[in-house]
């Protein structure tokens, strides 16, 4: 028998027994498991920003006061901190902007355009 | 302070030798987990109010009559967009658990095994049998959607199947069967003992064992007995008795056997116990194992079932339909059977008397209860540590 494992496939393996869907589209069930497996890690990584903070404080360094109570100290930092923010959004909300680029702007099918470029 | 019971933070749970290493971030995604279970026992609330205030109303005037079968029940809610989104989430919630179980399992299967490996090595204690059989039911499904079951190995002398359940279970109960995940085990226990204080079984058989996590309570409060917990899935037996010998259990012993047709003697158990067993069995097993117990159990002998809770003749339909959310959609399909047979005709067909039958409700006994746990939560239905307990002195 094989000792070396892709646990990482394994550990995403589906179970026997067809699997229910519960909304109508099947396509929304598979974006809120993604979603939700994301939420997940966002989780986590909370818990890690806790560990670290506290693990900061136990050891003198900063204080969870200070982090708390912590604002950006200059007109960089503030600018800083908004960019990230509108890129992760602007990131993670990517296909609704598509969406409304698209219906400001409709386009032609890549087939279609495949066709009028086999003429050009 | 919030104004719900929090599940308990993922270290709290029990370590022994065999339990698998698991990361900080590893702990994190269960407590997630634990937190998102205990969330979606409280948007489940809201399945009852959008059945009454719109899926039954709207049967009703499609229909002229109310819903009469569960099956119209699923059909009518299964449109219900607060219905749907709860279902989706819960669903979601178990293939995330497992997912996380399997991926911190399996990344260190093989150091796992030679942990029990070492443990179990010349003892006599732990009898497995290839020749043994995995019943059809069990091939049939991966019972609460756990990829692989209690059998499947994936190295040789696997035993992360029960290494996985062993790290899980915590979080699918929200820790409410204690720190060695046994509340079911020492509930039983202790109503044997204030029941029967006389009772002093010398030998005792636990049927579908599993990982033994509820059949160690019993071995520990009857230390003077030989203890035996069967299974039919090796990964469970070794990890099971693995984990009993890192714990200092001397008294029991775990065979692999079918508990539909065992080896041992006619008459030679004082007590025969199953716990959250039969509904994972099927429609004929269920009945050549309750055979096989009064057969085992000696004269005056006792024997005793927890199960899930029966469906009664006042539950409405809803709560009928609700309690088999898991059944259908967790995968344990013989659940949605069992609650076809009464627990007394079981037992009567293999041979108990009506007068000797018994039957009582028990709930988990919690170490990590505090006190400050609320009581008027939400029923986390087919999840919560309530249980019916059913069983006969043979006679
Ligand atoms: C849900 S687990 C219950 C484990 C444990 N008793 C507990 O308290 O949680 C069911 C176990 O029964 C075992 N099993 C199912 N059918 C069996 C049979 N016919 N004989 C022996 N074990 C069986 C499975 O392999 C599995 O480990």
């Amino acid at each position: 028998m094989e000792e070396k494992i892709d646990y990482i496939k394994l550990a995403s393996n589906k179970p026997k027994g067809k699997r229910p869907y519960f909304h109508d589209d099947p396509a929304v069930e598979r974006v809120l498991n993604i979603t939700m497996a994301i939420a997940g890690e966002l989780a986590v990584i909370r818990e890690r920003m806790d560990s670290i903070e506290r693990l900061l404080e136990k050891k003198g360094t900063v204080t969870r006061e200070e982090i708390e109570t912590f604002v950006p100290e200059t007109k960089e930092q503030e600018e800083q901190r908004q960019t990230w923010h509108a890129e992760y959004i602007g990131r993670v909300l990517r296909i609704v902007q598509q969406e409304q680029e698209e219906l400001e702007n409709p386009d032609k099918s890549i087939e279609e355009i495949a066709d009028d470029i086999n003429e050009m | 302070m919030s104004a719900r019971n929090l599940p308990p933070v993922y270290n709290k749970i029990a370590q022994h030798a065999v339990f698998p290493e698991m990361n900080h971030d590893e702990r994190a995604r269960y407590n997630f987990l634990a937190n998102l279970n205990k969330h979606l026992a409280h948007v489940s609330t809201g399945n009852k109010i959008a059945f009454e205030n719109r899926v039954a109303p709207k049967f009703e005037k499609e229909h002229g009559r109310k819903i009469a079968s569960t099956e119209e029940l699923k059909e009518a809610i299964s449109k219900d967009a607060h219905y749907q989104v709860w279902s989706s989430l819960r669903r979601s919630t178990m293939e995330m658990r497992q997912q996380a179980g399997r991926s911190l399992v399996l990344r260190q299967a093989a150091a796992l095994r030679d942990k029990v490996r070492a443990l179990n090595q010349g003892k006599d204690s732990l009898v497995l049998d290839n020749k043994v059989a995995v019943p059809p039911y069990l091939l049939a499904c991966d019972n609460h959607i756990m990829p692989g079951s209690y059998h499947t190995e994936l190295i040789e002398d696997d035993v992360t199947p029960a290494a996985n359940y062993d790290t899980g279970l915590f979080v699918t109960t929200a820790g409410l069967l204690g720190r060695y995940s046994d509340g079911g085990g020492k509930a039983i226990v202790s109503w044997v003992k204030k029941t029967y204080p006389d009772f002093n079984p010398k030998r005792i058989l636990d049927i579908g064992c599993g990982m033994g996590h509820n059949v160690l309570p019993i071995a520990k409060a009857f230390p003077d007995a030989e203890v035996i917990g069967i299974d039919t899935g090796a990964p469970m037996l070794r990890y099971a008795h693995a984990r009993a010998m890192d714990l200092g259990y001397t008294n029991v012993k775990f065979m692999q056997m079918d508990a539909a047709k065992t080896s041992f003697e006619d008459e030679s158990f004082d007590w025969v116990q199953s716990t959250m067993f039969f509904h994972e069995t099927g429609g004929k097993s269920i009945y050549n194992i309750m055979n096989e117990v009064y057969r085992v159990l000696k004269p005056n002998g006792l024997t005793l079932h927890i199960e899930q809770p029966q469906y009664t003749e006042d539950m409405s339909l809803f709560e009928k339909f609700i309690r088999d959310w898991d059944a259908l959609n967790n995968s344990e399909p013989y659940w949605s059977k069992m609650h076809d047979i009464e627990p007394l005709d079981l037992m009567k067909s293999s041979g108990f008397r009506e007068e000797d039958f018994m039957q009582i409700g028990a709930k988990a006994e919690n170490d990590l209860d505090d006190g400050s746990q609320k009581a008027d939560e939400p029923e986390d239905h087919g999840r919560s540590p309530i249980w019916n307990v059913f069983g006969a002195f043979k006679n």
